[in-house]
């Protein structure tokens, strides 16, 4: 796993029902490119977080095929509409095969 | 799902060709907007719009793979839009391509100018 991954959202706290909000996404990662060499010219091997979802109850707000060229720290800012109260699931993929995960509950009102 | 095959970086034609079929795409529909110039090129903030599209992807012509990233929108999407950041290499014109839910496409494109580039090079 790469080291010291940390997914952090901004979410509304709450919102009106069928209101659309906007989301803030940003998780500490190094997204090592694979382009790059370290100092005897090596090739750093490819790593970098490859997938980014978000749902909300299980509905599918944004699916994001990442390639190596989105920047170390990837941040992501979407709007999506809330229905009812519930929870927003965002989910990373990492090429290593972890998945970070954070979810967050808006109230209706 | 963690082993990903070796692939021969595609062109950035191949992959436009590959997402849109080959078929004509349209001027208008879809909205990029990125700096005209860009001091770092390591973190160049983008910002994809195309109301009514199903997914949008974006390339980097100049960067050695063209790929970028490619937005699906879902039911709960509250616009077809996303905003991110992004690496260039160098000045080159990023590319993004709208497909819509009846098939059609549109297309975008800017150019960024760098002065650093972003792939480590």
């Amino acid at each position: 796993m790469a080291s010291g991954v940390r997914p952090r959202v901004k979410v509304p706290k709450s919102a009106s029902a069928g209101e659309t909000i906007t989301l803030k996404t940003l998780i500490s990662h190094p997204m090592e490119s694979g382009q790059r060499k370290d100092s005897s010219g090596n090739v750093i091997p490819r790593s970098i977080i490859n997938r980014f979802t978000c749902e909300f109850n299980g509905q599918m707000v944004v699916d994001v095929a990442m390639e190596p060229a989105i920047s170390t720290n990837p941040y992501f800012e979407f709007e999506a509409t809330v229905p009812e109260a519930g929870d927003f699931k965002f989910t990373w993929y990492d090429d290593d095969g972890d998945v970070y995960e954070e979810t967050k509950p808006v109230a209706i009102g | 799902l963690t082993v990903l095959p070796f692939r021969v970086a595609a062109s950035a034609d191949d992959k436009i060709a590959e997402f849109t079929g080959g078929a004509d795409m349209k001027a208008e529909g879809i909205t990029l907007t990125a700096p005209e110039i860009a001091e770092n090129g390591n973190t160049v903030p983008i910002t994809v719009d195309a109301p009514g599209a199903a997914s949008i992807m974006v390339l980097a012509t100049g960067n050695p793979t063209p790929g970028v990233a490619q937005f699906n929108f879902g039911p709960l999407a509250g616009s077809q839009s996303a905003t991110t950041r992004i690496r260039l290499a160098g000045t080159q014109d990023v590319v993004a391509i709208a497909k819509f839910e009846d098939g059609s496409f549109a297309r975008a494109a800017s150019t960024v100018k760098v002065t650093i580039g972003g792939c480590g090079g």
